[in-house]
């Protein structure tokens, strides 16, 4: 049954920092409105794709550690995008498997601790959470105030509405694959630029030949990335407009990969820009783990990302009752 | 477009977006033709968007143009763009005339006795100097509708803050990097603030959402604590000033 939004999942604890999240805030970077959304888009996907869910619907990003949540309504399917420690408190069966959908009842509790892999998961509700849209988006800004629960992160005592009381009939799935979750040990790829002109050739071959550490003081702003200072000719430029992924250089050398709720502009040169099928797993990157970057042209990172595009359409395909 | 003296420069930024940047920025020293061209363009792309184009992002020298690269390629969109500077001219909008006041100094502004000291001015004259300039809007960006005002006067030229702030206060006018801004919502800044003003720039629930838009021009008026108090109270029962043309 359809319901306007009737509450059905009661926050108990609320994580380390959970926020609602779905595919983003379009259009509005001209007015200085970053686009938001998950930080790992395919995490988001994936937990939709199990969920029977559109892509883009409302999940609940998990940081770190997660919620506990209490079913108030009739059932709910929920479906884990990733993979974290996830029960059902008060009763003797298995945990929620990686990449797996499960239907619960009324008065169950679900326990969503640590995140075993990567630093983020994802937790799809089956209909989708029935969170207002602001500015076209419930995806929560947190720097901005809008979005999700009134702008904020989750908080014991909130009640989370879905679209659907019921659990749509039909089995629990799981995902016959397993999907990255941790970012590998392999190079972050980028294409050079828009401002490497801003930087010597010594500094553009340690971009690629150094390894960086990602610093605690990391957020879905940006990583922070410590390690070899890339000195820029210039250390300010007349701001212009960012993407999730650029590789902006401060005044101090040291680059900050940018991510969702990153400013629209910058004034800081941009000396390279992670490339888009990378962007998902710069998402995934934990405090204190080490990134290296590899060089690529534009023409390979469109081969890339429409390779990958096949491969994120057939999952689809390799979705299996449980 | 034939305006333009020599043709702008496409820079990549990854395969989901291209930056075209448009020469003669003099570094410090913003032109507002340069600025035109980049709204003519921009208006060029809203009335005729290529093929997978998914949003541009005017910046005062520069257009990034955000792209689906499963719907087109940076080359196919290069070859688009390239026909569409071919173009005469879209002209864009005129933009509008505010007037926003601003309470200086005290607790709204302090980082003014510090900008009078190091552009060895008095505090009496870096007032007269802001409210005397005729600012337009460079651009939105960084924050929720906070505009990049050019047209601030040599004098009160600084470089940011070596130490930013991890929270400057919704509404603060600030100086720095040869312009002035106003932060429409509480966020970090480098910049030095003069005072603020209780007009916000950034109300999702009110229409506009944004108040300020490129092209827009802006002066500020100086207003004591007394009045700051009365358009507090008159803003957050839903008052809104009006363009004066």
């Amino acid at each position: 049954m359809m319901t306007a939004g009737a509450p059905a999942l009661r926050v108990l604890t609320a994580g380390l920092l959970t926020t609602v999240q779905d595919g983003g805030r379009r259009g509005l970077q001209r007015y200085g409105v970053p686009p938001s959304g998950a930080a790992d888009t395919e995490g988001l996907w994936l937990a939709n794709l199990l969920a029977g869910n559109p892509p883009d619907a409302a999940v609940l990003e998990v940081t770190g550690r997660g919620p506990r949540l209490e079913v108030a309504c009739t059932s709910v399917r929920v479906a884990l995008g990733g993979d974290a420690d996830a029960v059902i408190e008060a009763e003797a069966g298995p945990p929620l498997p990686a990449w797996s959908a499960q239907t619960l009842r009324r008065g169950q509790r679900l326990r969503v601790g640590t995140v075993r892999s990567g630093l983020r998961c994802y937790l799809a509700v089956s209909g989708g959470l029935a969170i207002d849209p602001v500015l076209g988006s419930s995806s929560t800004y947190l720097r901005g105030g809008i979005g999700g629960m009134s702008g904020r992160a989750l908080r014991a005592g909130d009640e989370l509405p879905v679209r659907l009381d019921e659990a749509p009939p039909g089995p629990d799935l799981r995902l016959d694959a397993v999907p990255a979750t941790a970012s590998s040990g392999e190079p972050l790829r980028v294409v050079l630029g828009p401002q490497d002109g801003l930087f010597s050739p010594a500094a553009l071959a340690s971009l690629l030949a150094s390894a960086y550490t990602v610093s605690p003081r990391s957020d879905r702003v940006g990583l922070r990335l410590v390690g070899p200072p890339l000195p820029a000719t210039t250390t300010e430029i007349a701001s212009d407009a960012c993407v999730t992924g650029s590789i902006q250089v401060t005044g101090s050398g040291q680059p900050i990969a940018l991510l969702c709720d990153r400013g629209t502009t910058g004034g800081y040169p941009k000396i390279a820009t992670v490339i888009s099928v990378d962007v998902p797993r710069l998402g995934r990157l934990r405090p204190g783990q080490p990134v290296r970057f590899s060089s690529v042209d534009v023409a390979q990172a469109e081969h890339l990302r429409r390779a990958r595009a096949r491969f994120l359409n057939a999952m689809h395909e390799r979705l299996r009752p449980r | 477009m034939a305006v333009a003296a020599r043709p702008p420069r496409y820079l990549p930024a990854a395969d989901t977006a291209l930056v075209v940047e448009f020469p003669d920025i003099a570094s410090g020293s913003v032109l507002d033709d340069v600025l035109d061209e980049v709204l003519c363009l921009d208006a060029a792309i809203a009335r005729r968007p290529p093929p997978g184009v998914l949003e541009t992002v005017p910046a005062i020298g520069s257009l990034l143009v955000e792209y689906d690269p499963l719907q087109t390629s940076q080359a196919q969109l290069r070859a688009a763009l390239d026909a569409l500077l071919d173009q005469p001219a879209v002209a864009p909008r005129a933009g509008s005339m505010w007037r926003l006041p601003v309470h200086y100094g005290g607790d709204d502004g302090l980082d003014l006795g510090e900008v009078a000291e190091r552009c060895g001015l008095t505090v009496a004259e870096v007032i007269d100097l802001h409210t005397h300039a005729v600012f337009r809007v460079g651009m939105l960006g960084n924050l929720p509708g906070l505009p990049y005002l050019t047209g601030l006067p040599d004098a009160l030229r600084l470089p940011r803050r070596d130490d930013p702030r991890a929270a400057v206060p919704t509404g603060s006018v600030a100086v720095a990097a040869g312009m002035s801004c106003v932060y429409p919502v509480t966020g970090p800044g480098g910049w030095h603030v003069l005072g603020r003003t209780p007009i916000p720039l950034f109300d999702p629930a009110s229409d506009p959402v944004f108040l300020l838009l490129p092209a827009d021009r802006v002066r500020f008026d100086a207003v004591d604590r007394t009045r700051m108090a009365e358009l507090d109270v008159a803003v957050a029962s839903g008052w809104r000033p009006e363009p004066e043309r």
